[in-house]
């Protein structure tokens, strides 16, 4: 079976400072498949997803030098336009972070950033975009309701909408479900293997079972070198690596 | 074998600073609790309409309030608040989001500093020689410029610090989208800070609807309206307070200058009240 390639990342380095992060990453994210990343805590496996949509360059001193290509096209180079970059790549980060407006205007906030549309047509996007995050049911009677008084795994999927609703080509995903409940998290995992029918999903997670149950494809991070990247079914059942079995059989991490 | 500590010791040393600490906030509110009474008691005997709307007048004409020194002060320090916050914001803005560590902004943060540190009269003095005697008059205008020199670095610290409250969590999400830096600062990170930014601004406004010191070299003071508030001095309640209470002989106008600070207690107690229950309360 022939699998299209969205993203790969090509010798890929990271620096904070004068501290190498990364060392020579070669990764390939498949077309609308989930790729979970997983590794112990400080193996950078957040500071490689937050590459590819260099939202690393908010901080100074941080820099990343060789190439990720989004469909063939390296968008570490000058001329890639990063706002136009960020709406065909969209991320959603460890803690839920719903702008200080209601919940319809959360939704539209990006609808109205990169799309001249009607009233209308926002509404229906926003409906849309709240349906597809699974959230519509509940709060289809409180549109105009803070999106702070929503509980912390509504405000994670009220996160997913919004960056849904400008239609991105990617999700990135960066411990999604780490500061959420189990029930809510089991909701948003359910969401995600929802998505990949349109979307291309990279999900970093500290938690293995989550990237068993969820993941096409796993790769497994350590010390800034990618171990190993395989189908999950393999790394989970029948790694190449010593320190990728040890790591999934819980020995350390 | 461990010998305990006596629990009875660890109890008395635990109730001697609860009652410590009870008694030093006994102290702060017993003195304030004082300073309004005497300001209540001495001022409210006084309080009227006609007082309250009549100009001042010199001494021994009937009718005379302090009508237009409550006015001048408003005026004073409204204007001062528009001619503060733009440039405060604006540049707490850029230290808290795009100068950061660079050397401009650390030059700035401590200019701020050292201007918040500095003793008002010194603002006063300042006004006066730039001003005041280039122009050749004292005016309303000149004591406006000299409280938005005041209130200035105090928007601008407060601006920086709110924004600095803001989780990077938050820019990072706006940015995220496709947000330019500016529109995701303004837009989404000055807005998740805008009860703080609020506050500041209004705290400040309070605190120089009191300040004396700069407008006496400045506005200085006028029996009249404030109609030539560009041109001629203007008077403002502050200095009311000071020439009434200190520079007089008469008991009559001793007890208008307490029912002016009454008035201009009331007001700075009011904003402080409002500030509280309008931007700290709605937090999440």
């Amino acid at each position: 079976m022939k699998t299209d390639i969205k993203i790969s990342a090509r010798n890929l380095n990271f620096y904070y400072g004068k501290h190498q992060a990364l060392f020579d990453n070669n990764l390939d994210i498949y077309a609308n498949k989930i790729t979970a990343v997983i590794g112990p805590s400080g193996c950078g496996k957040s500071t490689h997803l937050r590459i590819y949509n260099r939202i690393f360059e908010l901080y100074r001193n941080q820099k990343a030098t060789g190439e990720v290509l989004l469909d063939g096209k390296n968008i570490l180079s000058s001329d890639m336009d990063i706002l136009k970059l960020r709406h065909r790549v969209g991320m959603i980060f460890q803690k839920p972070t719903p702008f200080p407006m209601s919940i319809a205007d959360n939704v539209a906030y990006p609808l109205n950033l990169h799309y001249k549309l009607s009233r209308s047509e926002i509404a229906d996007r926003v409906e849309a975009a709240l349906r597809g995050a699974s959230l519509w049911d509940e709060v289809k009677d409180k549109l105009k309701a803070s999106g702070l008084a929503l509980s912390g795994g509504q405000q994670q999927r009220l996160c997913i909408a919004r960056a849904l609703a400008a239609e991105p080509e990617v999700l990135l995903m960066d411990e999604p479900t780490s500061a959420i409940d189990p029930v809510a998290t089991l909701r948003i995992e359910e969401l995600v293997m929802e998505l990949r029918k349109k979307y291309t999903i990279v999900i970093v997670t500290h938690n293995m079972q989550q990237a068993s149950r969820i993941s096409d494809r796993t790769a497994f991070f350590y010390k800034g070198r990618i171990v190993e990247v395989d189908e999950t079914a393999t790394i989970f059942t029948n790694p190449r690596h010593q320190q990728t079995e040890d790591y999934i059989t819980g020995r350390f991490g | 074998m461990m010998t305990p500590r006596s629990l009875f010791f660890r109890k008395c040393i635990n109730h001697l600073l609860s009652l410590f600490t009870f008694f030093s906030i006994s102290v702060a509110l017993g003195g304030m609790g004082w300073i309004l009474y005497t300001v209540f008691v001495h001022g409210l005997p006084v309080l009227s309409w006609e007082f309250l709307t009549s100009p001042s007048k010199p001494y021994g004409e009937p009718g005379a309030g302090v009508g237009n020194a409550l006015l001048g002060t408003l005026l004073m320090t409204l204007g001062a608040t528009l001619l503060a916050v733009p440039p405060g914001l604006a540049g707490g803005v850029y230290l808290a989001e795009f100068g950061k560590h660079s050397s401009l902004a650390s030059v700035l943060r401590f200019c701020a500093n050292v201007l918040m540190g500095l003793p008002s009269i010194l603002v006063g003095l300042f006004v006066y020689a730039v001003l005041v005697t280039n122009t050749g008059h004292f005016s309303g205008l000149a004591g406006t410029i000299a409280l938005a020199v005041i209130m200035f670095p105090v928007i601008l610290r407060t601006t920086e610090d709110m924004l600095l409250m803001v989780p990077d969590a938050m820019r990072e999400s706006a940015l995220a989208l496709g947000m330019s830096r500016m529109r995701a600062t303004l837009c989404i990170v000055a807005r998740s800070a805008r009860n703080g930014l609020a506050t500041g601004i209004l705290l400040s406004l309070a605190r120089v609807s009191g300040e004396t010191a700069p407008l006496l070299f400045t506005a200085l003071f006028a029996d009249t309206w404030p109609g030539g508030f560009f041109t001629e001095p203007t008077a403002s309640a502050p200095v009311l307070i000071t020439e009434y209470t200190t520079n007089s002989p008469f008991e009559s106008m001793h007890a208008m200058g307490w029912g002016t600070a009454l008035v201009i207690a009331a007001f700075v107690l009011l904003v402080n009240i409002v500030t509280r229950c309008f931007f700290y309360e709605n937090r999440h």
